[in-house]
């Protein structure tokens, strides 16, 4: 890595942020768990957690999350339904049953206590809705100039249930990919808020918890190979992610990809492309190609699972080839789908 | 060599020369400075804050039978060795970019 | 079958449906233009296979360009070199605006922005490009005040909202950005704003076409002409083409089908020998274009020799604000330093823009070059040639 100061591209879910954790993070304080790259970490604990004999150890799903989002009101949620909705899906992404969470608010000097209370209350309806409970906190004060508001951090944790082991790294030629619904929503409704873009009909954040939906696919497609939310750097790095650590190709179909017209619109207005713009409430999943009609059924009959679509399959890499993201257009070409690099500029001509 | 995207205009401010214009269900404001004549209910192009054009359905009709005749399979046109002699008539698209 | 189109005017357009029947003459007025109709995948289809066929009963090699930076992204993104026939070639020209701005000209818009006071207002596409040692973008990051706009009229509220500083607009763009430049700069003399001006590195596009044409190194047969700028000029300044050179261009919108549909009546002229400059486009071009707009900069703007990356000085190609408006010309008003021009080593962007190199034949494509660490504006510029095929690389 050769940036010698840490740049806004750095935080933007893509290629940029990947360098920043391999080169700074893993190299400082990597371990088995954190070096699988999945949302959550997963690690044992109780009798049996450091190897003894004769004991099975109970396997908890932990994952943090830190929330920084400006505005911190926006269409369809606030910084706080985020931050619950954030760290519940991260763990959930696991497989694992999400208990509880922390939560650590660092607040700005002058901070409306009105807004805090709005977030807040917002942060208990949706942790009600998870079936979560917040069991633990921290709160700081910094000067007016610092935290720009509010920052909040959360971390989450759950118990995986005996023999699930998803991880990103499951993927197998014929397995089939899967997305919950609409692309886009959450990064447009921020981003129009930002550049006062106005809708007809506005465009909402789609921040949901997904644990439950989560639950119900597992249990139509026991054997579904891993799940993650692509939130900054949007569809294209999470499949990345897939792709590099399962060692395979995966192609998905332009014409498959569920998005709503407006962000349709918004993106070509902005000259942004829809597969690189974070999501809050949309799940990826890849299933067995045998299960994949049931994971579909499942997602459709969960909330915020109505637009599911089957969008792409995996595919067997070339020999020397890189593991990479293809998508095919309506007329049989394909190209490759990268990650973003940093951040996503509006371009004009 | 620009990005125009092409809306309804569903208001307009003739004293301003400004119009509310709805491209797949985002509103913009936009300049009407370039194009003086254009009206409520109008489909415009819009590039960087200005309309630039106003956009004709009956013209977009005009490229779609282009298109059919373009694809229409007339290999007796191009130059084939052991092609048969052209017929008489030919679906030249040529008149239709002719104004 | 979807419901006639004059019905569906209110609905917002769905992508990817079918298209509508065919509306009689007398449509209702605000008929909405059939825009799916231009991604419907089987004309899509059929267009190549009618590209397909053509070029293959031509039997001979076809060079088509295009020289629009939208144009350059279009191709990539729908994935069209890879289902072209092996005799026909698609090659991106000098069509991105920023990336054809001259090293000396971004260094002049840097030293701008270290200017005391400077609020830099500017196109997203400018903000990356590397000048000799700098960009926009590390000036923001080192503290100068660089602000993305979508419209220089997001410039003139700048100003009016910050009358202690000096609001540049960067002006960088073709035909079809200029006549708003021309309508702000009159705006802002009709406010009376003191604190506004615009640093003009506007260019023309028929010069680059006849530059093209005029190079002996690269055998273009067709144009593939740029959309929105021809809705400004017309077709008239085309003419040249066919007149002096037998070179047939054809004007184009930015759907699928709009350029399959021109790869293919290019194809045709080529097969016949026929020279002649069409219009693919109607609905956004017609024959005339703007006047109202060509006006607007003519009033506003004259004619200048300019500097192109990888075209040279091409005369009478770039446009200068008249001295009538001198106090909205940064470049009259503001005495800065500018570095002395250094080129960045080993960059190809000039052979790249004007076609004689195709991206990824660049000693530097993929390696010290990608859109992560580029090395010239080609690469940067998300509407660069080497950008696009990076992007949207159709490894087989």
């Amino acid at each position: 890595m050769t940036d010698t100061t840490v740049l806004l591209g750095h935080g933007s879910g893509g290629q940029m942020m990947k360098r920043l954790i391999d080169e700074m993070f893993l190299e400082a304080f990597g371990n088995p768990a954190l070096n699988e790259g999945n949302d959550a970490g997963v690690a044992p604990l109780g009798a049996g957690a450091d190897g003894e004999a004769g004991s099975a150890p109970v396997r908890i799903a932990m994952s943090t999350d830190s929330f920084v989002v400006t505005p911190q009101f926006f269409p369809g949620g606030n910084i706080g339904r985020l931050a619950v909705c954030g760290t519940v899906n991260d763990v959930a992404t696991s497989g694992a049953r999400v208990r509880y969470l922390s939560c650590g608010f660092i607040l700005e000097e002058g901070y409306p206590m009105d807004k805090l209370r709005t977030i807040c209350q917002s942060m208990a309806d949706t942790a009600r809705e998870a079936g979560v409970a917040i069991i633990t906190g921290d709160t700081k004060v910094v000067e007016r100039g610092g935290a720009d508001g509010v920052y909040i951090n959360t971390a989450g944790v759950g118990e995986l249930p005996a023999g699930a082991e998803l991880s990103g790294s499951n993927c197998r030629p014929g397995d089939k990919v899967l997305v919950s619904g609409t692309l886009g929503d959450h990064g447009i409704a921020i981003m129009s808020q930002r550049e006062g873009l106005a809708f007809a009909a506005p465009i909402e954040s789609d921040a949901a918890p997904l644990n439950h939906l989560i639950a119900a696919v597992m249990e139509a497609a026991p054997h579904v190979r891993c799940f993650r939310d692509p939130t900054r750097g949007g569809l294209a790095s999470t499949l990345n992610e897939f792709a590099a650590a399962s060692n395979v190709e995966i192609e998905i179909s332009e014409e498959a990809l569920p998005v709503r017209d407006a962000v349709r619109g918004a993106c070509e207005m902005l000259g942004y492309d829809v597969l690189q713009v974070a999501n809050e409430g949309k799940m990826v999943a890849v299933v067995p190609p045998e299960e994949a009609d049931a994971a579909l059924a499942a997602m459709r009959a969960s909330r915020y699972g109505e637009n599911a679509a089957v969008i792409g399959e995996i595919l067997p890499l070339a020999e020397d080839a890189s593991p990479r993201v293809r998508v095919r257009t309506p007329w049989g070409s394909a190209r490759v789908l990268d990650m973003l690099v940093g951040e996503q500029l509006p371009r004009i001509c | 060599m620009c990005l125009a995207v092409p809306g309804k205009i569903t208001a307009l401010d003739a004293d301003a020369a400004t119009a509310t214009v709805n491209m797949l269900g985002v509103e913009q404001r936009a300049s009407t400075c370039l194009i003086p004549t254009a009206q409520v209910g109008d489909y415009v192009l819009v590039h960087a804050g200005f309309g630039i054009q106003i956009v004709s359905a009956e013209e977009a009709e005009e490229t779609l039978k282009l298109v059919a005749d373009l694809t229409e399979l007339v290999e007796d046109e191009l130059p084939v060795a052991d092609s048969d002699p052209a017929p008489a008539s030919d679906p030249e698209p040529a008149a239709a970019g002719a104004r | 079958m979807n419901a006639p189109a004059s019905t569906a005017a209110e609905e917002p357009l769905a992508p990817g449906t079918a298209s509508a029947s065919v509306p009689s003459p007398s449509a209702a007025p605000h008929a909405a233009p059939d825009l799916a109709a231009f991604r419907d995948p089987s004309r899509a289809r059929e267009l190549i296979a009618a590209i397909n066929r053509t070029v293959e009963a031509a039997g001979r090699p076809i060079n088509l360009m295009e020289v629009c930076g939208t144009h350059t992204v279009s191709i990539g993104r729908y994935g069209f070199r890879s289902v072209m026939p092996d005799g026909l070639k698609l090659l991106s020209g000098p069509g991105c605006p920023v990336c054809v701005t001259a090293n000396a000209d971004i260094d002049h818009a840097i030293a701008l922005a270290r200017m005391d006071g400077a609020l830099i207002a500017t196109f997203g596409d400018m903000v990356r490009v590397p000048g000799s040692t700098s960009s926009l973008a590390a000036e923001k990051a080192a503290g100068h005040d660089v602000r993305i706009v979508y419209s220089p009229l997001d410039a003139l509220d700048l100003a009016a909202e910050n009358p202690e500083r000096q609001v540049i607009f960067m002006g960088v763009g073709f035909e079809t950005t200029t006549p708003a430049i021309a309508a702000c700069i009159l705006e802002a003399e009709a406010r009376d704003l003191p604190n506004f001006s615009v640093f003009s590195a506007h260019k023309m596009t028929p010069p680059a076409l006849k530059a093209i044409a005029d190079d002996p190194e690269t055998r273009i047969d067709g144009f593939i002409l740029p959309g929105h700028v021809s809705t400004i000029t017309g077709l008239a300044p085309y003419r040249f083409l066919t007149e002096q050179y037998r070179t047939p261009g054809v004007v184009t919108g930015f759907e699928p089908v709009d350029i399959l549909a021109s790869v293919e009546w290019l194809c045709r002229m080529v097969a016949r020998g026929e020279a002649r400059i069409e219009n693919a486009y109607q609905r956004g071009v017609s024959a005339d274009g703007n006047p109202v707009a060509r006006a607007l900069v003519e009033q506003v703007f004259e004619p200048v020799d300019a500097a192109w990356r990888g075209l040279g000085t091409l005369p009478q190609s770039g446009l200068a604000i008249r001295p009538a408006f001198a106090r909205f010309d940064a470049q009259a008003r503001f005495e800065v330093p500018v570095e002395p021009t250094r080129e960045p080593a080993g960059c190809r962007c000039g052979d790249v823009l004007r076609g004689a190199l195709a991206p990824n034949r660049c000693p530097l494509f993929g390696r010290a070059c990608t859109p992560e660490h580029p090395v010239g504006p080609c690469m940067v510029s998300t509407e660069g040639s080497c950008a696009a095929y990076f992007r949207y690389r159709e490894e087989a």
